[in-house]
């Protein structure tokens, strides 16, 4: 005797012609490149502007690097959306704190709030990889970099986004000086900082797909953010 | 006294729960589906093209239906994917624009609020792991100033001078990418329409899910205004010279 499962009414088979076997992802990679590079007295951020999906360039021009305050600047890369997202969240925690205290937040408080605000969100993250710039108590530059779920180190400099393999390393060697001798350590100044950044992007263009079209830089000092955009290889 | 128990014929069956096995589930694919949008912008303002065809997978189910719709008074709205989620969207756009309409206080809702708006719908979906399965294409212009922005089921947004999704954006966007960008502020009216014309003629003749019967649409300083349906004229005459696999 044979054994048959029951029989259930299955849902309405419809012609579609999208085969998915994993269910829907809610995240997307939008690729792009982000750094920042800490100075005595001051900070430099750059991002490329270019939006990705796949092997399709959405847009050239669709910044991934926020300005916070007059104090500060957050970097991003991964899924744009939830970046865009977790920008607005921190401008109105930022707000409320700024007619709370009057005044407005400090880049280490703006640090510890961002790493909070990541990790609220631990079990569905936003898909971000932040890097958070501004001066500290002492005016020195500091740049805070995170992973999605909020942990946070302070660092001299950092690469992160699809071009990351490429630029980390070459930021060891020109700014850490790592494995050269004679190197003599120490921070950068302002112009040889801004053109490490430059020729980081250069060649990240270069080589990743993802990298290229536009280019945001900010200087933050005591005199508040610079900013300056400059053209990418747009191909 | 018991209550009335009403017998059905024997021919009436009562409907039955639809049985769930398993958990909740939402939209995992689209059903009745829209292709390309195509958009950009030009001197007086931005020009989007869309075809009258909505799909049953393979099926040219619809052949008449409308893709391109106005929000307001200088707002275009392209949309592509499921029409069934789209017809949710255009009743929760129509509701809010009773809403500012009942506010009664002068103040007309921009095409930046319209696009911050349809973002907001389109990701609080995506977060909630229901999205709505469409790529939204918003044009118009803000006291003036031309506005093309795009938002889909990710809730993935970004502004450019050219926009064209699904097939579009492998088929019409590298035509547009040529023909449009930087050029955006002095194209006229007559070369917007014949780029347009063209994309979608690349696109009929590729896009097997495509039709030759379109609506094009502009926002100007004038306003929305949205096209009756037209054809394009295509030229099939290669076809006779093709033999084996072609080329």
């Amino acid at each position: 005797m044979m054994d048959f499962a029951p029989m259930h009414s299955a849902p309405a088979e419809v012609p579609v012609e999208h085969h998915s076997h994993g269910g829907w992802d809610p995240y997307v990679d939008n690729g792009g490149t982000s750094l920042a590079i800490a100075g005595k007295d001051f900070v430099i951020v750059a991002s490329d502007a270019r939006q990705s999906d796949g092997y399709s360039i959405n847009s050239r021009y669709d910044p991934k690097a926020f300005t916070l305050s007059n104090q500060t600047v957050l970097a991003t890369t991964g899924y744009a959306a939830d970046a865009k997202r977790l920008v607005e969240v921190l401008e109105q925690n930022a707000q409320t704190y700024f007619h709370k205290h009057e005044k407005q937040m400090s880049a280490p408080a703006m640090a510890q709030m961002l790493s909070n605000t990541l990790y609220y969100k631990r079990f569905f993250p936003y898909y971000v990889f932040p890097i958070l710039c501004g001066l500290d108590k002492e005016g020195k530059g500091a740049v805070f970099a995170y992973d999605p779920v909020g942990n946070m180190e302070r660092v001299v400099y950092q690469a992160y986004g699809s071009a990351s393999a490429l630029v980390q390393p070459f930021l060891d060697n020109q700014v850490a000086g790592a494995n050269q001798r004679g190197h003599e350590g120490g921070l950068l100044d302002r112009e040889t900082a801004r053109k490490i950044a430059i020729d980081a992007f250069t060649g990240a263009t270069e080589r990743d797909i993802y990298t290229g079209d536009w280019l945001d830089i900010f200087v933050i000092d005591q005199t508040g953010i610079h900013r300056e955009k400059r053209e990418l290889k747009h191909d | 006294m018991d209550p009335i128990e009403f017998r059905l014929p024997h021919t009436i069956q009562r409907p039955k729960a639809t049985p769930n096995h398993g958990p909740r589930t939402h939209t995992t694919r689209p059903i009745v589906t829209g292709t390309s949008v195509i958009a950009f912008k030009y001197k007086d303002g931005i020009m989007m093209a869309a075809d009258c065809l909505a799909s049953y997978g393979s099926l040219a189910r619809f052949r008449n239906e409308k893709r391109l719709m106005s929000v307001g008074e200088t707002t275009l709205l392209g949309v592509s994917g499921d029409m069934s989620d789209f017809q949710h969207m255009q009743h929760t756009l129509e509701s809010l624009l009773t809403q500012e309409y009942d506010m009664d206080d002068g103040q007309k809702l921009g095409t930046k609020s319209v696009y911050k708006c349809i973002s907001n719908i389109m990701y609080n979906r995506r977060t909630k792991g229901d999205p709505l399965w469409n790529a939204y294409v918003i044009g118009g212009l803000d006291n003036g100033q031309k506005m093309l922005g795009f938002v889909d089921l990710y809730g993935t947004t970004y502004q450019s001078a050219t926009i064209a999704t699904g097939f579009g954006g492998h088929l019409a966007q590298p035509i547009l990418r040529r023909r449009v960008e930087g050029r955006e502020d002095e194209l006229s009216e007559e070369e917007a329409v014949q780029i347009l014309d063209e994309c979608m003629r690349v696109l009929f003749y590729r896009d097997a899910r495509s039709l030759n019967k379109l609506r094009r649409a502009k926002v100007t300083a004038q306003g929305v205004e949205i096209s009756e349906p037209y054809m394009l004229e295509t030229n099939w005459s290669f076809a006779e010279s093709i033999t084996g696999y072609g080329s």
